[in-house]
């Protein structure tokens, strides 16, 4: 696992899951599994946020929602698809109103399987995403660098 | 068994009604205190099956209509208040002509893509 | 007469776990009228029941919400199960009623912690969490699974209950029963949840019933209705006593909602001692045919179960009206008249779960 100089902020977004992998997701972060001890803070913000959770499968009318929360993210960003239907539509994949995982709105750097997803898998996708937002983190201060020095 | 009796049996008692009786059995309901449990709507061969369930204490009975595709029913939000949701729901998914719901979402309650998805059965 | 202004609460909020989005009419701070615009969890599940065959659907009505998991299949199935007059042993009624009350409780302890975080009383949080966790040990120690267990099947339940692990577990709830008295009292004494709480969010009986509203929205404004009175699973050789209050406000619908904490732990320890032997399955034949409508009392409220058949292995329609959709309307009222900075706080006294409301 990468070590990191500061610790990355979470924000979680609830598509339209279940609510399985959301209570996974609220139980990491609270005693017995505790992700904070590997320096991660849950922030409700998408402007402090670093790596964004989201559970659950996007149809049309959380499309836009899920973009916007992209888009307000500061970079560099690491989004985590957590749960089966987060990941490809999962059950409901064949229902009317979803149009599939996560992918088909934003890019996922990180995949955990599970309906609902275990907290052990959540965390190892959590430290994964830790791990891809070191080496985003390290190439996006080195872009800037050569931007400065060209300008 | 009683009429009482298959209304505290479970599943209850399911009693079919024509349209023109919706109203006034509605009406009937509320001054004797009945509470609405739920409204929900199958569809078979071009026709909607809709039930209007309603309980008293441990007692529960449905009223059904049968009615074509094309035939308007009458709200009876304005007889209980929270049938607005059950209404709505019913014309955006499945297309049942239901006059004056009070408030009317404009087929915006779910705000979904496909137009009445449950109007017609696919088999897969 | 004061300006008006719309704000918009949601779907992304640090205090809701799940997207809801109200218009919030306002004049000054005072919620004049609440417009709600829903669908961002509306998948379309009912439809399946076009594509799965009828045991697969117990798979779907689980994942209606992950949090009211169990219950939702256990009313499925036990709706097919009247159709098709099967006779589920009892040993398996009373597994089921043991893995309801068990989640009643892991229900209301997640919804205590949450209400906790929304005053700011993170160690609370921390801590009903905590409690959770040892039924969720229980949960997975017997069904293999934490929050969806897929344990029901039609015609019973499909994982026994070995002898030594049930009297653990009800060592283990017999010790629970302390530490959840030293939490609710600190949370139902404390200071600033009585200031926020107490005279905030009035419901009256005549409200509650004429909106349709159940579950402990229901009952804490008066009115003493329990589906579990019905007799359903193995609840008809239960005591079952509804927690009911009389006031109507949000501290009444906390009160009643921890009253029915040690309700549940009661009720676990009439099914210990009265647990039968025997099966916990019967097989079952054929294609169910017919209709019923099944009611089940979920921690949130009376859930209605409607299932139609029509002797083939695909049903004609699957409807599952939850409680939260009936609370909608009575939580709309609740919210007239409320100040702006008390709208989180009385959304989560209605205990809402959006995903079960949609489907």
């Amino acid at each position: 696992m990468a070590k990191l100089n500061r610790s990355p902020w979470l924000l979680h977004y609830d598509g339209s899951s279940c609510n399985g992998c959301d209570i996974e997701v609220l139980a990491c972060l609270t005693p017995v599994y505790d992700v904070e001890r590997f320096g991660v803070v849950n922030t409700g913000n998408p402007l402090h946020a670093d790596i964004l959770l989201i559970t659950g499968g996007i149809n049309s009318q959380n499309q836009a929602v899920v973009q916007q929360i992209y888009s307000q993210m500061p970079n560099p960003k690491v989004v985590v698809a957590v749960g089966a239907c987060a990941c490809t539509g999962g059950i409901f994949k064949e229902c009317y109103n979803i149009h599939g995982g996560v992918d088909t709105t934003i890019p996922v750097d990180i995949y955990v399987p599970g309906c609902a997803a275990r907290p052990e898998s959540i965390i190892d996708g959590v430290v994964k995403a830790v791990g891809v937002f070191q080496e985003k983190y390290e190439k996006y201060v080195s872009e800037n660098k050569e931007r400065k020095r060209s300008s | 068994m009683t009429e009482q009796e298959t209304m505290t049996a479970p599943g209850g008692l399911i009693e079919e009604i024509p349209v023109q009786d919706l109203l006034p059995r509605v009406i009937e309901k509320k001054i004797a205190n009945w509470r609405l449990c739920q409204i929900c709507a199958v569809t078979l061969q071009g026709l909607y099956e809709l039930s209007y369930s309603f309980a008293d204490g441990y007692e529960f009975h449905t009223l059904r209509l049968v009615i074509g595709s094309d035939e308007e029913v009458p709200s009876i939000s304005q007889v209980y208040d929270c049938a607005f949701l059950y209404e709505n729901e019913m014309r955006e998914l499945f297309g049942v002509h239901i006059q004056h719901i009070a408030p009317d979402m404009q087929d915006k309650l779910y705000r979904i893509d496909t137009k009445t998805p449950f109007a017609e059965k696919r088999r897969g | 007469m004061a300006k008006q202004t719309v704000v918009p609460f949601g779907p992304q909020h640090p205090v809701l776990p799940e997207p809801i989005h109200l218009d919030l009419v306002l004049e000054d701070e005072t919620v004049v009228e609440a417009v709600p615009s829903i669908g961002y969890v509306h998948r379309g599940l009912e439809k399946l029941v076009e594509k799965k065959d009828f045991n697969e659907m117990v798979y779907v009505a689980e994942r209606i919400c992950g949090i009211c998991s169990f219950m939702h299949g256990m009313g499925y199935c036990e709706a097919v199960e009247h159709i098709m007059h099967v006779d589920v042993p009892a040993r398996a009624k009373y597994l089921r009623t043991l893995w309801c009350e068990m989640s009643r409780l892991h229900s209301h302890l997640l919804w205590l912690g949450l209400l906790a975080d929304a005053f700011g009383f993170e160690s609370l949080f921390m801590q009903s969490w905590r409690m959770r966790e040892k039924i969720l040990d229980m949960f997975e120690a017997s069904t293999g699974g934490r929050v969806i267990f897929s344990v029901n099947r039609i015609g019973g339940v499909l994982k026994d209950i070995p002898p030594e692990m049930l009297r653990d577990f009800l060592k283990r709830f017999d010790d629970m029963g302390a530490d959840l008295r030293r939490l609710t009292r600190t949370f139902l004494d404390d200071y600033s949840v009585n200031e926020r709480l107490r005279d905030v969010g009035f419901l009256t009986k005549e409200q509650a019933l004429s909106l349709g509203a159940v579950g402990p929205m229901l009952r804490a404004s008066g009115v003493c209705y329990d589906v579990r009175k019905t007799g359903y699973a193995a609840y008809g050789d239960l005591e079952v006593e509804p927690v009911v209050s009389t006031i109507g406000d949000s501290y009444a619908r906390c009160q009643v909602r921890i009253g029915e904490l040690f309700q549940s732990l009661d009720l676990i320890r009439q099914v210990g001692e009265k647990m039968p032997t025997g099966p916990i399955a019967v097989p079952v034949k054929g294609n169910p045919e017919g209709e019923f409508f099944m009611r089940c009392e979920q921690p949130r409220g009376e859930a209605v179960y409607y299932v139609r058949a029509n002797g083939t292995k695909n049903l004609d329609r699957m409807r599952v009206r939850t409680p939260t959709f009936a609370n909608i309307p009575a939580m709309l009222q609740t919210l007239k008249g409320s100040q702006l900075a008390d709208v989180p706080l009385l959304i989560l006294t209605i205990d809402p779960c959006i995903s079960c409301t949609e489907r």
